[in-house]
């Protein structure tokens, strides 16, 4: 396809080199944060009469290669899955192979998110069963795509993003599989019960709501009606029945681990006391922390320091974890606002505290709707790969180039009114301030603060944050000083790696326009 | 490694840890060859941004060791320059090679000469062997970081480590901390001290000191080097007694030399010793402990207790610490940066103490001023002991930036 033309390359507003086709398809490079101003109505599925449908209700189907079959699943159309099972998810490579075994060629298979353990779509790759994935890639299936022998280019997008694309039209899902860990024979979903329990379902919720036909795989089925439905029935054209929709181990973590490392926890603490220094940890505050080792040590600092000051959050937003369910349990916070739920005790919580809610990308993260809960935040935590002199930040690749991360909810976080990156210093001996981004993932007009184990960077479009801080005993230093200390560590600056002229995947901005390109490595 | 003579070209030499677990480290292997120059071969996680700059380096340090023909395998986990050098000279030593020359990265300017009673509350160990521990050792915020070339360097790397600390000490910026290493057990501690003491380390522990000679030996040994390189800072001594003998021998020791500085404990030793069981409350190592206290101030230098091993115990860890300030100890070591804040808390006085000696002193002022013989608070008069250790608390908090 997209490769076999030729690839006219545009310079774009953060002046980065992005392909005007992918795919076939005509793109906006990115104008700026904010500048796009999109026009239009919403993309909308058929019409649908109840007539087509049977009225006990009843809509089970006998395989996934029969629910394949009934929802008119062809050559070259969108097949659509969802990372609530994470690592531990079987339904995507269920359904990509019983599209095989129907006979079906060049699909693309557009995922929430793909993971190390679904390597195996290489092959169907490799058959031309896939044509190419427009999800997140990292490992096996990263590097697939970056040494270019995905036949069509890769999309990258975030969480709201992807409702934006599904909701904007610019995606057409043709058939959803839904991974349901509880359904009735109607078609309506529950995330939180089961025994592949996983939280919340809200990956799912705009491919249910937007795609053509709609498929829910379940191992629990449950007499009418399965509550909560997550994910409702009349939405849903078949339910198939499978052993097993997941393996357990891997669909959430038994517990969630705090790094041990001093570094890290270092990096932790600072956030901390940043927040709480900077005044922004104050009665009725929120903030927003992922699941990786700096962020759970961060949450288990803050909760000290809430608790020093006798302070309480009004809301925090998961990715829940076991410190974040202490936090609501002890009283230290009104609600859990929940798009992912990484652990047994974030699951446990999600099912029987009514103050722990399920949101979907439509809540948190959309750009393209009547505003969303991301921009409400106080402060949130993330991390990066890399980042440069003027806060650009990048999350999705190895500074070699080769894909390492989704965006996730990344992008649509930075809208928060304090965004912080929480980032060692180097890794290896690999400085993480660098000279250039090699791959701009979030531009650095929204990216406040650079928390590393070496100091403190408050990005100077931020002098209300420089003044909150005057007086606190944190090591606040100018980025570039902290840059400038690493690069004698490591011995001088790194040598930039040399990255292939050939696109072969593209970083979407929150609004559909083209922040960057993932460029081919040999 | 083990060469004999008659072999030594021909042997090769290895040195440093590689693997998918391993970080910060580098493996180096030297083959000596009669001909064909130097030829390097390297694998590196970082090659991408460093194989130029690690190429180079190998190639400066090879040829100031004056090796001329060999096959050198690199295999780099991350390493940092001053890590590069080390290796790479331990690998050419060991291959018979470079023997007597000093690769030394460059110097980074050294921090004000240490004094005598600085406060030594915590002092974190880091293992000699393990060089990803060196870089953010100081950023923890101890009062000393020593270097260990003994107990956690297994006997086969001693050589190698002693090359590395000698690098760090030169090559990293340990901070606000006082740079300590901790040799081995003379005598093979005095070749130790051969590389370590040109780069001047503000403090140097000795383990398993039961006689006053063998500080008498360090610290000659110390003088001549630092007399051979025009070293005129002090160097301090801390002995770490560890046995019955050397507790019987505690005041000896701490008044063997001018140099020391602190006297501290080893209990993991001097339970063994004893042939009894170290337990959490410590009262096998009561005496121990009472009696290094009471020599090390007899001698008027500090002391230091032992470590608390069980990082996960943090409660224990305080109960241990403050137990060992109301024993009369000024500091502890560190296993883990995690123990830190907590030992800091633990010695640091506390507010009513703070406040009490505050009103002490105020009224010892007073009375001075007043011409006054005798100091009195309220109703209560105050002896000049007591006086005395109001404005040694008073100057501890400030240096703990308490007051």
């Amino acid at each position: 396809m997209a490769i076999l033309e030729k690839m006219e390359l545009v310079l774009n507003e953060a002046g980065r080199k992005v392909p005007e086709m992918v795919n076939g398809h005509a793109q906006v490079p990115y104008l700026g944060v904010g500048k796009l101003q999109p026009r239009g109505c919403k993309a909308a599925p058929p019409i649908r009469t109840a007539a087509d449908y049977p009225e006990s209700g009843d809509k089970r189907v006998a395989d996934l290669e029969t629910a394949l079959r009934k929802c008119g699943l062809r050559d070259g159309m969108v097949i659509s899955s969802h990372h609530h099972l994470r690592d531990g998810d079987r339904v995507a490579l269920m359904a990509l192979e019983a599209a095989s075994r129907i006979g079906v060629k060049n699909l693309t298979w557009f995922p929430s998110a793909s993971f190390p353990s679904q390597k195996s779509a290489i092959e169907l790759m490799a058959s031309g069963v896939i044509d190419h994935i427009e999800g997140s890639m990292n490992g096996p299936l990263g590097d697939y795509c970056t040494q270019g022998k995905m036949r069509g280019m890769g999309v990258l997008r975030s969480h709201g993003g992807r409702w934006q694309a599904i909701q904007d039209g610019e995606v057409h899902i043709d058939v959803a599989v839904i991974a349901a860990p509880t359904a009735d024979s109607f078609g309506n979903c529950d995330g939180s019960h089961g025994k592949s329990a996983c939280g919340s379902l809200g990956f799912a919720l705009a491919d249910s709501t937007y795609a053509d036909h709609v498929i829910a795989v379940t191992d629990t089925l449950v007499p009418f009606p399965c509550v909560p439905w997550q994910i409702q029935g009349n939405n849903v054209d078949c339910v198939v029945e499978v052993d097993s929709i997941g393996d357990p181990a891997k669909i959430v973590s038994g517990t969630t681990q705090i790094t041990r490392s001093p570094d890290r926890l270092r990096i932790a603490e600072f956030v901390a006391r940043f927040l709480r220094d900077a005044g922004i940890m104050r009665d009725g505050f929120s903030f927003q922390a992922g699941a990786g080792g700096i962020a759970l040590a961060f949450v288990s600092y803050l909760k000290q320091v809430m608790k020093e000051s006798g302070v309480k959050a009004r809301f925090v937003r998961g990715g829940s974890t076991k410190y974040l369910v202490e936090l609501l349990e002890e009283g230290l916070t009104d609600y859990i606002l929940d798009g992912q739920t990484f652990d047994l005790d974030g699951v446990r919580s999600i099912a029987n505290n009514p103050r722990h809610l399920a949101t979907s990308p439509f809540t948190s993260y959309n750009y393209h709707g009547k505003g969303n809960f991301a921009s409400m935040v106080d402060a949130v935590v993330l991390g990066a790969t890399e980042v440069d002199a003027n806060f650009n930040a990048n999350v999705v690749t190895h500074s070699d180039g080769r894909l390492l991360h989704g965006i996730g909810g990344w992008q649509n976080c930075l809208a928060a009114k304090c965004t912080i990156l929480a980032v060692p210093s180097f890794r290896d001996r690999i400085p993480v301030i660098v000279d250039q981004v090699t791959t701009l993932s979030g531009p650095g007009e929204l990216i406040d603060v650079v928390v590393t184990e070496r100091g403190i960077a408050i990005n100077p479009l931020r002098p209300d944050l420089m003044d909150a801080v005057k007086g606190s005993k944190l090591p606040i230093r100018p980025l570039l000083e902290i840059k400038k200390e690493v690069e004698r560590i490591c011995g001088g600056k790194p040598q930039r790696p040399r990255l292939g002229d050939r696109p072969v995947a593209i970083v979407k901005w929150v609004d559909g326009t083209v922040l960057d390109s993932v460029w081919q490595v040999s | 490694m083990t060469v004999g003579i008659e072999t030594r070209s021909k042997q090769a030499g290895e040195a440093g840890h590689w693997g998918a677990e391993i970080r910060s480290d580098v493996h180096v292997r030297i083959e000596p060859r009669d001909r064909g120059g130097i030829d390097i071969e390297l694998e590196s996680r970082v090659k991408p941004y460093y194989g130029e700059a690690i190429r180079r380096q190998a190639e400066e340090v090879i040829e100031a060791l004056g090796v001329r023909h060999a096959q050198v395998t690199i295999h780099d986990e991350g390493a940092l320059p001053f890590v590069i050098a080390a290796r790479i000279e331990a690998a050419a030593r060991r291959a018979g090679l470079g023997e007597g020359t000093r690769v030394l990265p460059d110097r980074l300017p050294l921090p004000e000469p240490s004094a005598r009673d600085r406060m030594r509350r915590s002092r974190l160990y880091v293992p000699g062997s393990e060089p990803k521990y060196f870089i953010n050792a100081a950023l923890h915020g101890a009062d000393g970081v020593i270097l260990d070339l003994e107990d956690s360097v297994h006997p086969t790397e001693k050589d190698a480590a002693r090359l590395l600390v000698r690098n760090a000490l030169r090559g990293v910026d340990f901070l606000q901390c006082e740079r300590m290493v901790r040799i081995n057990q003379l005598p093979l501690g005095l070749d130790d001290l051969e590389e370590i003491i040109p780069e001047s380390p503000d403090l140097i522990l000795i383990p398993k000191v039961e006689s006053p000679h063998q500080v008498v030996d360090a610290s000659q040994k110390i003088a001549e080097i630092k007399a051979n390189y025009g070293i005129t800072r002090p160097i301090w001594l801390m002995p770490i007694l560890e046995s019955a003998q050397g507790m019987e021998k505690a005041y000896e020791i701490a008044t063997a030399s001018e140099e020391i500085a602190a006297l501290t404990i080893g209990l993991e030793d001097y339970t063994a010793d004893l042939g009894v069981v170290k337990t959490p409350g410590g009262a096998e190592s009561l005496f121990a402990r009472q009696r290094m206290v009471n020599a090390a101030h007899a001698a008027s230098v500090q002391t230091i207790d032992s470590v608390f091993g069980d990082v996960g115990d943090i409660d224990g860890l305080r109960t241990w610490a403050l137990n060992s300030r109301a024993m009369g100890f000024e500091g502890m070591g560190c296993v883990h940066p995690l123990q830190i804040t907590v030992i800091h808390q633990a010695f640091a006085p506390t507010s009513a103490e703070i406040e009490k000696a505050q009103k002490i002193v105020a009224a010892f002022h007073e009375a001075q001023q007043k011409g006054l013989g005798v100091v009195s608070l309220g109703s209560k008069m105050i002896d000049a002991p007591v006086v005395q250790r109001a404005l040694k608390l008073m100057a501890r908090a400030q240096a703990m930036g308490l007051v």
